[in-house]
């Protein structure tokens, strides 16, 4: 039994931390989100070089060859620097996917993933299905040796810049059907695809994409995307998860250190019981998250816990961190008082961050549903 | 990362399992359920406990203990709850026979701890009195030396089972310092002393588990003394690591949770059973997700202690999480048996659903006590203000 990350995984944490230091102040940070890109490209040179946009792959795709753990250890620590670059949507989401998916030229285009020069997203979700992933309009139909896409996906994380796009389509079914989803690779600068791009208030740049007969590349087995898209969103929970416990983290202790300096009533404000207990309410809450993520990934990289037991504590941890993340986050701002509001502090774009994850793919009722569903269905 | 037991201890986790099978009989069961002679009840399981070596998992072995590890001691206590099979009662073995045997002079080993083995003699704990609570500082009973005695005077409060017991073990004031914990001796007072009273204290849960425990002019012989006179307090405070490695409170939780569980599959209306109603299964996953993260935290604490740390404030942690984790679930349990939840007498039993009301309504009712005893919550909380956060 053993609960702590391993010395080669401090390793890599102790890599992104110092990078951190050195080049990714709350000001540095501000700078490299003012063009176009809206992140510093530069930044995603120097992770492909430090190894870093490798870790979740395979070696016999490129990889490093890391397990959700490695996964974890890197997320957390791109929490605690909020670092705004897509590494979430191009190497959980895109790269994930393409990982698991059948492509042909995967080993190749995983490569150029891995080495920087190569930026994916994946369209999933439309207007109308909130966090439902099998509630999909956009079709693709047989054309001769390919596909061609029809519709319109939402809020495609790093869609503004991707240079070639997954989709999620139907082949066959009813609009909410499981089976008959398939996945199709299309290139960005292919005729009929038009991205609105936009960032959210966490700095993510999104997209939300028309398909007009748009050709794509079937990259798995016709009609059964979803239990590959169901693994990558597993995988997803996790990453997030993690990022969401680096920032917990982070705010509750830029929070304690903050009473200890505020002085009103002429003492420092760390000395309220009112707030002490807030405080210690904030720090059970997150190790209660650190605790559930930890048991995650031991149950996910144990070979004796099935399915449904994965998939339970996935879902219960997603749920977890949204319930406690919004209580840290909310107590960071109101313990904060004013400055709280303002722009030029961080910890409101803590907040926002943390936020995002909880609004991105499930909110804490989504979560508590499908947690509902595995443990008590039956 | 890595949750799994050694094979060791999965062999040793099949060992404790078919010993509560085989001798955590039925009857044994039903009777601590019914609480009809809660002291025969525990002697009788404590005595096949001792008959086993296995009555004493928090001692060293050179003075009778199991020199079990931190993972052993929990594989027990989960096994234990798992069975159904109650915890022994903790005053003698686990907190007054860790001060005799940390502390105490030969002596005093050899005439406590054989009895406190073989349950022979029934401890008490005289900790609070009616001034003195979470302040336990405050306390006022008083033992003034009188040739080989001290004589005590004063009061002790919600002393359980102060009825049955043999022993009581006091912390009482030998001096007056300018610090309050200093001043405070550790005193072993046998009840049957003159001038001891035991006031019973009824309890909203219509048993008699509290009383008030009143001393006029009780010799005791200054041999009792534990350690030296004024020193008491550090004693006390010491002994409190040892109680603290089942303080989560986990595999009796998730015991109930099944039982919850298992009782909602059984309540049905023309929807279906009630399980499958949203509205409850939101109750019901709202706390199972907060008890799956703390089994984790639990986990993790152990392993921080199998790799020699002492426990630290984060024994207050688990306290909080575990009692607020353990009252949501015996509110839901209630709630999901419904009315019989009021049943109050065991002769009113006419089907399952009484007793499981009756041991519910008992449990919801005394249950209120563990956010207040040990420390209420509120004090944990300025515990981990200042210990872990620096406030």
């Amino acid at each position: 039994m053993n609960f702590e990350y391993s010395e080669e995984q401090n390793l890599l944490k102790e890599s992104i931390v110092r990078w951190a230091q050195d080049n990714y102040s709350f000001d540095q940070r501000r700078v490299g989100m003012s063009n176009d890109n809206g992140f510093n490209r530069a930044h995603w040179q120097t992770f492909a070089e430090l190894g870093w946009l490798s870790v979740p792959f395979s070696e016999e795709n490129g990889g490093y060859g890391g397990s959700v753990i490695d996964l974890a250890a890197v997320m957390e620590e791109f929490g605690k620097a909020l670092v705004v670059e897509p590494v979430f949507a191009n190497i959980v989401l895109f790269g994930g996917l393409l990982e698991r998916s059948s492509y042909q030229d995967k080993a190749a285009l995983l490569a150029k993933v891995i080495d920087g020069s190569f930026m994916g997203a994946v369209a999933m979700y439309e207007p109308h299905a909130r966090f439902d992933t099998s509630n999909v309009l956009t079709s693709a139909t047989q054309s001769g040796d390919g596909y061609v896409i029809n519709g319109y996906k939402s809020m495609v994380l790093g869609g503004a810049h991707a240079d070639k796009v997954i989709v999620l389509a139907r082949t066959s079914g009813e609009q909410t059907d499981e089976l008959g989803l398939s996945l199709f690779l299309a290139d960005a600068q292919t005729s009929g695809f038009s991205a609105e791009r936009y960032a959210l208030m966490d700095g993510q740049q999104v997209a939300d994409i028309t398909f007009d007969n748009v050709s794509g590349e079937l990259i798995c087995e016709l009609g059964s995307a979803f239990e590959i898209l169901q693994a990558t969103m597993q995988v997803a929970q996790i990453a997030l998860a993690a990022e969401a416990v680096g920032i917990m983290g982070k705010l509750n202790a830029t929070t304690v250190e903050y009473t200890k300096t505020r002085k009103q009533f002429g003492v420092t404000i760390s000395s309220f019981q009112a707030l002490q207990h807030r405080m210690v309410d904030t720090f059970m809450a997150y190790e209660q998250t650190r605790s559930l993520l930890v048991g995650a990934l031991c149950e996910l990289t144990d070979k004796n816990v099935d399915g449904q037991q994965a998939k339970k504590i996935t879902h219960a941890l997603s749920a977890l961190v949204a319930k406690n993340g919004k209580l840290i986050g909310d107590e960071a701002i109101q313990m904060h008082g004013g400055m709280g509001l303002t722009d030029e502090l961080d910890v409101g774009h803590y907040v926002k961050r943390l936020m995002m994850i909880n609004l991105m793919f499930g909110d804490a009722a989504f979560f508590q549903t499908k947690f509902n569903q595995t443990a008590y269905a039956g | 990362m890595d949750n799994s037991f050694s094979s060791a201890d999965l062999e040793f986790q099949q060992e404790v399992r078919a010993f509560f099978e085989s001798e955590f009989t039925d009857e044994l069961r039903e009777r601590v359920q019914s609480s009809s002679d809660v002291k025969g009840t525990a002697v009788e399981w404590q005595k096949k406990l001792h008959a086993k070596g296995w009555i004493a998992p928090d001692w060293p072995a050179e003075v009778g203990g199991t020199g079990w590890t931190p993972v052993q001691k929990f594989i027990f206590d989960a096994e234990r709850c798992a069975a159904g099979a109650p915890d022994v009662v903790p005053f003698g073995l686990k907190m007054v026979a860790p001060v005799i045997f940390t502390f105490g002079n030969d002596e005093q080993k050899q005439k406590f701890l054989p009895k406190i083995l073989n349950s022979d003699d029934w401890w008490c704990q005289g900790y609070s009195e009616p001034g003195a609570g979470s302040d336990l500082a405050a306390l006022q009973t008083k033992a003034e030396l009188a040739g080989d005695d001290y004589v005590v005077n004063g009061a002790k409060i919600w002393t359980t089972y102060a009825q049955y017991a043999d022993w009581i073990f006091c912390l009482v004031r030998t001096g007056q310092f300018e610090k309050r914990q200093q001043g405070i001796s550790f005193l072993l007072i046998d009840m049957k002393s003159e001038g001891i009273t035991v006031n019973p204290i009824h309890t909203i849960d219509n048993h008699h588990s509290l009383n008030e425990v009143v001393f006029d002019n009780v010799r005791v012989p200054v041999s009792n003394r534990v350690g030296n006179e004024n020193q008491g307090w550090t004693y006390a405070k010491a002994l409190l690591a040892h109680e603290r490695t089942s303080i989560a409170g986990v595999a009796d939780s998730r015991r109930w949770l099944q039982e919850i569980i298992e009782l909602a599959k059984s309540q049905t209306n023309a929807q279906g059973s009630l399980i499958d109603d949203p509205t409850f299964q939101n109750r019901l996953s709202d706390i199972e997700i907060e008890l799956m993260a703390l089994e984790y935290m639990d986990l993790r604490v152990l392993a921080s202690l199998s790799s020699g740390e002492t426990p630290g404030p984060e024994a207050s942690l688990l306290k909080i999480k575990g009692t607020e984790i353990q009252q949501a679930l015996q509110e839901l349990r209630m709630q999901t048996i419904g009315a019989y939840a009021g049943t109050l007498k065991a002769a009113q039993y006419q089907n399952d659903l009484h007793a499981r009301g009756y041991e519910s309504r008992r449990a919801y009712m005394y249950g209120r006590a563990a956010t207040i005893y040990g420390g209420s919550n509120e004090v944990q909380r300025n515990v981990i203000a200042k210990a872990v956060l620096g406030l």
